[in-house]
């Protein structure tokens, strides 16, 4: 007997299909029936699954989100105002699911640029779209079989973004991708699919954005392919800035050419139960990535970064740094997976995972995991657990900050570790003033709760080992 | 009206009495040394008068310029014009020296009803009190104190003290680690900031400061009280004899 949200999904699958009924192409339809006979054989994990041990999907699963049409919500200039990004070469705004040309501005690009809607992308049918067609990016990377909300996404997408920057490109403003949830009365769910092609030498930063209008929940299952030509470097932003009612999981998939340099940079600050995948394959020799990211929670908010990096070549260079600040009852999860493969000599891996607990009740699940093939790797990996120093408090403020202020700029400090990791420009300073007020919300919330907490000082270096073979 | 008016202080930190009845009057351009064994409370003595919550007075009461200094929280004993230079100043990567002394002289202009200090009235003032402590001038944008030598760090206690201009500091073992270089600019720095309206209290371990730093009165503490008061002499007089003598002769104090 199938529950209503099974039900929904299923729903959805029909639609999705009788919609694209008339122009989908063979290959696009396969990959959606791959994608769905995947789901409905395995369901959503629990936390018997290894990968989801730290959260659990409970909510998420029983909660009927209901795919919407087209024009059903409407959403206005005045809404998306707030989440404009200044000083980006374009942006795609999205509404539940649906690319919305009035909402957005990808009129004039800079030269080498080609940003536009994925659906559009694929009906416009031209290889030109991509070297060989988007058919040899799209499903090739994110793997269906892996992962279900792959599968899920690969089945009932609608549409999202599709970004090919042309051999050596330098675009240094960067695209501004919008994907907004706006409540329909209802539980609604959307699934962007976004691909983006930097080509050889190119250079540029892409930013997904995700963000609610109004206070009702949505499920947003993104998932993003990326691939990095040789040579080329990418920054990567993931901001999850959606109401505290909503379910997010995204992944990010990307596909390293020789040398190709990407950043993965994920600030996680709203949502209910947040699950960030980022899945870089280290494919070229001497290729490097950055896997850089934020998370800071309150309420019950849950937050889960799962990476999975995977060296494949050798002299490869991989570097992961996430810093959590929770409080209230908040939980975080860091899950950092490294596969080094039998070829992949030479490897450096790096692995740091720091994080603050403003409160008693605040949680994280801190779990680093190797697998090593090679013989001649170097891997590391620490992790730490505090709370804010009673002496550094006392001393901002023996200096005159008041005890609000100087919480504030502690967390600010903490945060900042991963700021300037970001290469300067319009995203950094985005996510930078996003940081900022947030943490400016942390810190006045918790000032009281932490009032009692005394000199419980210390930082406490839990694990930290290095495995050098 | 005394600047600093100390009346028989008791403090003790987690049940454990340090301060045992200390009386102590500073007045505005005078610079008393306080010296003193080790676990004499000294130390203790800096952390209360900045309101430091680990610390609890039990007993006594401190004016300071006139007004209940124990009723204070540390930022506005902080903006009334008490500074502490640390013993081990603290260190706070991600935030700069720049922009934390900047918010710091805000934060105290804000409670005295006065403008915000922007970045073009700042940096020269900071620059040109960098010069007198002879520090480089791209330690501003390096994060407070992080990984700064034991001398830079004492260094940068007393930038700062230059650059937030107390009624009252307090200096706690800031001579503590230096060698004779840094220890002769701390008291150029220090010496550069006497003032006829300024008030400081020096605590040392050890009479080699006082060379640099001439204080008007000598103070010893002993077992959370102060056992012998005079002048420049008696640091003399301590560092010929020991701490031993001194508290010896507690009991033959005049009253």
């Amino acid at each position: 007997m199938a529950t209503v949200a099974q039900r929904n999904y299923f729903d959805a699958y029909n639609e999705v299909l009788a919609e694209g009924q008339e122009h989908e192409p063979v290959w696009l339809r396969q990959l959606r029936e791959d994608g769905w006979a995947r789901f409905s054989a395995k369901g959503f994990p629990t936390t018997h699954d290894e990968d989801w041990r730290f959260t659990n999907l409970a909510a998420l699963a029983r909660t009927p989100f209901r795919r919407v049409a087209k024009d059903e919500a409407t959403v206005s200039e005045r809404d998306i105002k707030p989440y404009r990004v200044a000083g980006a070469a374009c942006q795609l705004v999205f509404v539940n699911g649906y690319f919305v040309p009035e909402l957005s501005d990808a009129e004039k690009l800079p030269q080498g640029l080609e940003v536009c809607a994925l659906r559009r992308a694929i009906d416009c049918g031209l290889d030109e779209c991509a070297p060989g067609g988007i058919e040899q990016h799209l499903g090739r990377y994110a793997d269906a079989n892996r992962d279900v909300f792959v599968a899920l996404n690969t089945a009932l997408w609608d549409d999202g973004a599709y970004v090919r920057i042309r051999r050596g490109a330098q675009i240094t403003r960067p695209v501004h991708l919008l994907y907004v949830s706006a409540g329909a009365g209802a539980a609604i769910m959307t699934h962007p699919r976004t691909v983006i092609i930097a080509e050889e030498a190119s250079l540029c930063t892409v930013v997904e954005d995700y963000v609610s209008v109004g206070n009702e929940a949505g499920f947003s299952n993104a998932v993003t392919e990326l691939v990095a030509g040789e040579g080329a470097v990418f920054s990567h932003f993931l901001v999850e800035r959606e109401n505290l009612a909503s379910f997010n999981v995204s992944t990010l998939r990307t596909e390293q050419a020789r040398s190709a340099n990407v950043a993965s940079h994920s600030v996680l600050l709203g949502g209910a139960l947040v699950r960030n995948n980022v899945h870089p394959v280290l494919a070229g020799e001497g290729a490097e990535c950055l896997i850089n990211g934020l998370f800071a929670g309150e309420g019950r908010q849950h937050l889960d970064n799962y990476m999975l990096v995977e060296h494949a070549s050798p002299q490869c260079n991989s570097r992961q740094f996430y810093n959590g600040i929770l409080a209230d009852h908040a939980r975080g999860v860091f899950h950092g997976r490294i596969i080094v493969h039998k070829d992949a000599q030479k490897t450096d891996a790096k692995q740091t995972n720091r994080n603050l607990l403003l409160s008693d009740d605040a949680r994280i699940d801190t779990k680093p995991q190797l697998e090593i093939y090679a013989d001649d790797v170097k891997c590391t990996h620490g992790a730490t657990i505090g709370q804010i120093e009673e002496e550094s408090l006392f001393y901002l403020r023996s200096r005159g900050l008041s005890k609000a202020d100087a919480r504030n700029l502690l967390l600010y400090a903490f945060a900042a570790e991963c700021l300037n990791r970001m290469h300067e420009g319009a995203a950094r300073e985005m996510v930078e003033t996003l940081i900022k007020n947030r943490l400016h919300e942390l810190a006045q919330s918790t000032a009281h709760a932490a009032a009692g907490g005394g000199s419980n000082a210390a930082e406490e270096e839990t694990q930290n080992w290095e495995e050098v073979g | 009206m005394a600047l600093l008016e100390i009346q028989n202080l008791h403090a003790s930190v987690n049940g454990h009495e340090i301060l045992k009845g200390l009386d102590l009057t500073v007045n505005a351009g005078e610079v008393h040394s306080i010296m003193g064994p080790n676990g004499s409370g000294k130390s203790t003595l800096a952390a209360v008068l900045a309101r430091r919550e680990t610390y609890e007075v039990t007993q006594g009461r401190v004016l300071f310029d006139g007004k209940d200094l124990l009723e204070m929280d540390p930022e506005e004993a902080a903006c009334e014009g008490l500074f502490l230079a640390f013993q081990y100043p603290v260190e706070i990567p991600g935030i700069s020296n720049a922009y934390f002394l900047r918010s710091a002289m805000n934060a105290v202009r804000k409670y005295h009803g006065e403008d915000e200090l922007d970045a073009m009235d700042f940096l020269p003032l900071y620059k040109e009190r960098m010069k007198l402590l002879e520090m480089d001038e791209q330690l501003m944008n390096r994060s407070v104190n992080e990984g700064f030598s034991g001398g830079e760090k004492k260094r940068n206690e007393i930038l700062q003290m230059a650059m937030l201009e107390p009624k009252l500091a307090i200096l706690d073992e800031t001579d503590s680690g230096l060698d004779i270089d840094a220890l002769r600019i701390v008291a150029n720095g220090v010496n550069a900031m006497r003032s006829p309206k300024r008030g400081f209290l020096v605590i040392t371990h050890y009479q080699r400061l006082l060379n640099y730093i001439a204080p008007d009165f000598v103070h010893v503490l002993v077992d959370g009280k102060i056992a012998r008061s005079g002048g420049p002499e008696l640091a003399l007089e301590l560092e010929a004899k020991g701490y031993g003598w001194a508290e010896e002769n507690e009991q033959v104090l005049p009253a």
